[in-house]
């Protein structure tokens, strides 16, 4: 069964990718549909094989055959379904599934549509390899499978100059991160003797104390691959510029599932950071840090999707503060929460643009709430759940972040609440400017503006459905004993005792009491509601449209050219690359290498002219050469 | 005193001196004679040095074999003058001439 449901996607791919030209659009999309949801049934099947059996084992494990095996050297193809996989594969596959048919609708008018769906679906089959490996190589040829189908995706329409850029930037960037988690994988090895997770984890766990500076070691090597796939400082800047791929794929790969694989790949290797509290802090700084700056930036965005995608670093680094405080659950609950309302975000920005006919300029909306209903109640929903709206999956995901945060560190604490009030800020300006006010585009009819099909809206509707109530998953003590903190005991459960659970260490409630707990939440909600006031005002009631790029001044001007970070790479890293290309191309390459490679061929014909002036066909020369061999022979012979 | 024993008292160095003359004296008429007659004979001058050898050694050692390959080797050596011969009269008749540094068609 785990085989079928990773292999699903895959024969969608194939099938797609071989027969999609000759198939109709329908049919096509409908299969590449399916295949996931397929996956989703089968994963929730096997779900239930990990809770409603009495026996509950702690992982359900296929061995496909052996992928290495040199000497000493043994890894397996193996997949194994548990907990912590269970839960990745449910939101890859789910909310998978629900974006495929969006784009049946999203993508109608494509010409590469069955290529799409393939990709898709090939994305489906890598996330699902990655997450459900066996093993530190099986997650690697699935981060490197996402890494590429994430590339396909953004260049999906490559005849743009501009998106190919971007699609080779997106794939560059995720190659240094790849680096170092390649080196961490060869420490991993080196040191445990193992790629197998539980091998893995039993010698650290097992492991002396003297051994902490390779554990350090080892979880910087990883996190700096985490830093690549989940666009943290320093190797952000490939998310904002991935947007260049269709909105489905922003919504999919660029912030329901694939940047939440660093996310994944710190909770699996929990064991490891839990005996390294300096590459912990490291991880909180750096995602205190993007989390920080992207929320900044993104204040001063005005394409709708690249609000979104600051927007998705932003909240990828709240779960890197998390993960630092050692706050694993709530970083797994946020990655969940933020699966919901991010992918009904970027649907809904997606059925916007679909709307406004490939518009995606704020500053060109307006009022669009009378004609996009349901958008705008999705929209305002996933909103809400954002920027943390009392009760929605957000407030509780954020909250929890947030309490983590308070119990490990005061000053982390105060930026990242600045982080998360400042969401507010952006996602309600955006949400003004787009929905509320006037329409101000000038070259596309108010009246031609529309509410998208059924296939788009229905996502929609059950992911504003999930974000509403995601919180369930893990609701604080506060909402009732019998209910609460249910992906916590889930991580930590260890089938009494049988097996290891997820989390090897206990995670210890944050010890803070009632009052202070209930002042946080107060502080965090009043951000929530300065945020919300503030933009009305500036937006709605005052109507303001944001400045050009170029009007503006300052900090403004700073965070619109998004601290010109691009520019400083550009001059850092590519100038100097290109101009050692330069170097070598004109001198390594033109007189160098291209004088040996001449020296060569001019050398031999010279030789060759010379040797063939000693055939010239009279036999009494060639005897004297026979003769002259002979005596050469013999000489050598004697002596 | 028969005629083997006056062979057995010569040393077996008078022979291989006595060859390797004939055969410097053949070899250098090849490489350095003109005429192609010439040519034919100085190879027949290499052969039979050898074949004084071969006779030498074969009477010294007591074995037989040397002397059978020197009947071997008379044999192609007549073969060898007589389609040498041939060639060569074909060659005149075509060329006029005798001269084998005339004949450099194998050039490469």
């Amino acid at each position: 069964m785990l085989t079928l449901m990773i292999f699903l996607p895959l024969i969608g791919f194939v099938v797609n990718g071989i027969f999609g030209k000759f198939l109709p659009k329908a049919i096509s999309g409908w299969l590449g549909t399916a295949a996931v949801l397929g996956s989703f049934v089968i994963a929730l099947m096997s779900v239930m094989d990990l809770t409603g059996d009495t026996k509950m084992p702690e992982r359900i494990y296929t061995k496909l055959f052996t992928f290495l095996h040199v000497g000493g050297f043994h890894v397996d193809f193996a997949f194994q379904f548990d907990r912590l996989s269970a839960v990745m594969t449910l939101i890859i596959t789910g909310i998978g599934t629900l974006i495929h048919l969006y784009s049946i609708a999203y993508m109608h008018e494509d010409s590469g549509f069955y290529k799409f769906f393939a990709y898709l679906n090939l994305f489906i089959f890598n996330m699902l390899v990655l997450v459900l490996g066996s093993n530190y190589l099986m997650l690697f040829f699935g981060w490197e499978g996402v890494g590429l189908c994430s590339y396909l995706l953004i260049g999906f329409w490559y005849k743009n100059a501009d998106y190919g850029k971007a699609a080779r930037k997106a794939f560059v960037m995720n190659r240094i991160g790849d680096l170092g988690l390649l080196l961490g994988l060869f420490l991993i090895y080196d040191t445990y003797g193992s790629f197998e997770y539980q091998e893995v984890f039993r010698s650290v766990f097992a492991g002396s104390a003297e051994s902490n500076a390779v554990n350090t070691a080892i979880a910087l090597l990883l996190f700096i691959g985490a830093m690549g796939k989940s666009a943290q400082i320093p190797l952000y800047t490939w998310l904002p510029d991935a947007m260049a791929g269709p909105t489905p794929v922003s919504a999919l790969i660029h912030a329901a599932t694939m940047v939440t694989a660093g996310i994944y790949l710190v909770i699996r290797s929990e064991a490891i950071y839990a005996l390294s509290p300096i590459a912990r802090e490291v991880v909180m700084w750096i995602g205190l840090a993007t989390s920080l700056m992207a929320a900044l930036i993104g204040l001063k965005q005005n394409d709708i999707k690249k609000v979104l995608a600051y927007s998705t670093v932003s909240q990828l680094g709240l779960m890197f503060i998390a993960l630092g405080c050692g706050a694993y659950t709530a970083a797994l609950f946020h990655v969940i929460t933020h699966a919901f309302f991010k992918a009904l975000l970027f649907l809904g920005s997606g059925s916007v643009i679909h709307g406004m006919h490939h518009e995606q300029d704020i500053r060109q909306m307006g009022g669009l709430r009378k004609k996009m209903p349901v958008t705008y109640l999705t929209f305002l929903i996933g909103t809400l759940a954002i920027t943390g709206f009392p009760f929605l999956s957000g407030f509780f995901s954020k909250d929890e972040i947030l309490v983590s945060a308070f119990a490990h560190n005061k000053l982390v604490f105060g930026l990242a609440l600045m982080s998360a009030g400042i969401t507010g800020f952006y996602m309600f300006r955006m949400f003004f400017v787009t929905f509320h006010g006037t329409y101000r585009n000038t070259h596309y009819a108010f009246e031609k503006v529309h509410e998208s099909p059924i296939l788009m809206t229905l996502p929609l509707l059950i992911l504003a459905v999930l974000s509403v109530v995601g919180g369930v998953v893990n609701l604080p003590h506060y909402m009732g004993e019998g209910i609460s903190g249910i992906l916590h005991h889930t991580l930590s459960y260890d089938g009494g005792g049988k097996f290891s659970p997820i989390l090897m260490y206990p995670e210890h409630a944050p010890e803070i009491d009632h009052t202070t707990e209930w002042l946080l939440l107060g502080m965090a909600v009043s951000v929530f509601v300065i945020a919300f006031l503030y933009t009305r005002n500036k937006y709605v009631i005052q109507g303001a449209v944001p400045e050009a790029d170029e009007a503006q001044l300052g900090m403004g001007k700073v965070l619109a050219n998004k601290f010109y970070v691009d520019e400083a790479y550009d001059t850092a890293f590519v100038a100097p690359v290109e101009a050692a290309g330069e170097v070598v191309g004109n001198y390594v390459d033109e007189k160098g290498v291209k004088g040996l490679v001449d020296g060569v061929g001019s050398g031999s014909t010279g030789i060759s002219g010379w040797l063939s002036k000693i055939q010239n066909g009279n036999i009494e020369y060639y005897l004297v050469y026979m003769v002259i061999g002979i005596a050469l022979l013999l000489a050598f012979n004697l002596f | 005193m028969s005629i083997l024993n006056i062979f057995n008292q010569v040393e077996i160095s008078h022979y291989i001196y006595l060859s390797t003359v004939l055969f410097c004296i053949g070899l250098f008429g090849v490489l350095f004679r003109r005429n192609a007659i010439i040519l034919l004979m100085c190879i027949e001058l290499m052969l039979n040095a050898v074949n004084l050898l071969f006779t030498a050694f074969s009477t010294y050692m007591g074995d037989a074999d040397g002397q059978i390959f020197v009947f071997f080797i008379m044999v192609v050596a007549a073969a060898e003058a007589a389609v040498g011969l041939a060639i060569l009269v074909l060659v005149y008749r075509n060329t006029r001439k005798t001269d084998v540094s005339f004949l450099d068609q194998l050039k490469g």
